[in-house]
Formats: C-alpha cells, structure tokens, sequence
C-alpha cells in the first residue's frame, strides 16, 4: 500500500474504504487476519490512532471481527460480506451517474452507452 | 496531560505568547505550526521547564512545571548538542547514563531500523545521519511527553520519510504525547492527530485534523491558509 490518501477527507474513512474494497475484490479473504494496527500504520504511514479507529468502525459494522489477544479477521458471514459488496457497487454506480448528470447526459444515453461498451467487452478493455 | 493557563512568556520587551490557554491529551500526536518567530519553540520550552511563564502557569498532570520535569519529558531541540568526538554508541551510552528512563533495547532497535553505523562519530555524520540520531534519543525514553523542535528541517526527503516512519513505529501512541514543531506539513500531514497553530505569540486555533477533514472537507495546508493570508 503505497499509494497516498487525500489529505481533505477523513483519512480513517479511506483506510477502511481501501479494506472494503480488497475484501470485495477478494484480495482479503473471508478468515484472513487484517496486519496488526502498527503494520498498518507503518505500510499506510499514518497515525496508528487512525488505523485503531478504522478497526473499530470496520468491526462496529461486522466487516471484521477482533478476536481477543489473536488480532482482527475478516467476517465469515455471508450475509455480511454479500452487503458489502452491493453497497460497494451502488457507491461506485451513483458516482457515476451522478458525473454523467452533471456533465448533461439523459439517463438514456448513459443506458445506450453503458449497454454498448459491456457487449464490446474485450476491445475496451 | 499538558494545560497552559492563560500563559504569557516575555522576553525583556518582546513578547513570545500572549495569554495562551490550551489542553493537550495524553495519547495524540501533535503538530505546532506557526511562521518562525511566532512562539513555537517558547511553547516547547515552558512544557520542557526551560523557561518559565512571565504570567499564568503550565502544569503536567495537574503539577506546575519547573526544570525537575525533565523526568517526564524528552525534549528534541532544534540544535546540536552532543559531542562531537563520541561515537554514535558512546553517545547513545552518554544518554543511558543520564537518564533513568532510556531503554537501550529501544535505542539499538531504533539505530538498526533507521540504519545509523554505531561506529561512526558524531563529527562525521551528514546532517541527515545527526538528524537520526536526535531521533533515536529522544525516542529511547520511555516518558509520557516527546518534544520535537523542527525535527525535520534541512533534511532532505529521505530522511525525512525514515523518520516519520520511525515515529510511527517506535512512539507509544497509547501512553506518550507527542509534539512536534515543523514547516514540513506534507511529510506528516498522515500522522497527526490534531494540529495547533500560532501566530505573533497567539494562539489562533488547534483542532482535531480528522475533524477538520470530516467538517470543513479541508487539509492541513487549506486550514493554515485560511489562518495565514
């Protein structure tokens, strides 16, 4: 993890905005243990009371579990992980939508186009 | 942990700060920003008990400050203060001897991580290689308060880099204040849990810098704008 934060936004936000998106991708895996708040600290190079605090909110919302003297693991919980993936994909496709709308597209087009370039599929890729 | 009561600090007609009053939590690492000669050093000094208030006081858990506090507190000036014929182990031993407090596990861990030769004298090292070594020391005390005056001025990048690192590797951010004074604001922008600003000898704000970020959608740079043009 090298790349940098923005320093305008919440840096434990995108922490563990950055953590959602390795478990949704399947680079974290449902059971795998997160490095300890220091490693994370030292690999992101930010304050380590950040890292604490994204392991508390990741945890609050059941994305990870903290095991008592083991250290902090992806949830198993499918149910948990299912909804993190919607809400990981609504986020990006309201990014989206909400680019296209402001630059004066129709909801139309934006369809037409979308529809367009997932049949090309390889040839944009 | 640290609690300026309304203090002033005068030096013959000059004054250094005017009726500041601030609380610092134990457990944060601060950064003290404010253009040369605005007082951040002076606020340095009155928490190390160098100096003393023209007027109110500053207390450390609840105790007034006098110089007996150095037991609580590693202060890293902005000056080169060791000698210069000892070698980085000598000097690393000179500090174990003078301060109950050093762990000299830490320091050798320390001088590992940040690559300093324990041969080499202080004479002879680069500026950056010295700038290392105030780290490892004041660092290598196990008190609940680190003062760091400028410790990255006038190195260059990659030094600097190590020794943010090395802050975050080796300060006890459950138990141990730090704060440190800088113009370098990108390199620890990452690190600080709030930041205080002065200005003229006043103090003009100190804020929660993820707060900031939350609120106002704002960096450290944007805020300290607002506050200096």
């Amino acid at each position: 993890m090298t790349d940098t934060f923005q320093s305008s936004q919440p840096i434990y936000l995108q922490l563990a905005d950055r953590l959602n998106r390795q478990i949704v991708s399947g680079e974290l895996k449902p059971g795998d243990k997160l490095p300890s708040v220091r490693e994370t600290a030292v690999s992101s190079k930010v304050n380590p009371n950040t890292v604490q605090r994204t392991y508390r909110e990741l945890e609050a919302s059941g994305i990870v579990e903290s095991r008592r003297g083991q250290g902090t693991f992806v949830t198993e919980n499918e149910d948990i992980l299912l909804s993190i993936r919607e809400k990981l994909k609504q986020e990006q496709i309201q990014n989206f939508i909400q680019v296209m709308h402001d630059m004066g597209y129709q909801n139309e087009e934006i369809k037409e186009g979308l529809q367009t370039y997932l049949e090309g599929g390889a040839r944009h890729d | 942990m640290i609690e300026f009561k309304n203090v002033t600090k005068r030096y013959m007609t000059k004054t250094a700060l005017r009726d500041v009053d601030l609380k610092l939590d134990k457990g944060k690492i601060i950064g003290l920003v404010g253009l040369n000669g605005a007082g951040k050093s002076t606020m340095m000094k009155l928490i190390a008990g160098l100096i003393n208030p023209s007027k109110g006081s500053v207390e450390l858990d609840g105790e007034k400050v006098t110089r007996r506090i150095a037991s609580k507190v590693s202060y890293l000036s902005e000056l080169d203060e060791y000698y210069s014929f000892y070698s980085v182990q000598q000097t690393i031993d000179f500090f174990a001897t003078q301060f109950p407090d050093f762990n000299k596990e830490k320091a050798e861990e320390i001088r590992a991580y940040m690559n300093l030769d324990a041969n080499t004298k202080v004479k002879h090292l680069s500026k950056g290689n010295r700038g290392r070594l105030k780290i490892i020391l004041t660092l290598s005390r196990e008190v609940p308060v680190l003062l760091m005056d400028e410790p990255l001025s006038g190195l260059d990048p990659l030094v600097r880099d190590s020794i943010v690192k090395g802050l975050i590797t080796f300060v006890d951010t459950e138990r141990q204040l730090v704060l440190l004074s800088t113009h370098q604001i990108m390199e620890v922008e990452m690190i600080l849990d709030e930041v205080i600003a002065i200005k003229d000898g006043e103090l003009v704000d100190h804020r929660n810098v993820e707060e900031l970020r939350y609120d106002e959608q704002k960096g450290i740079l944007e805020w300290m704008s607002s506050i200096y043009e």
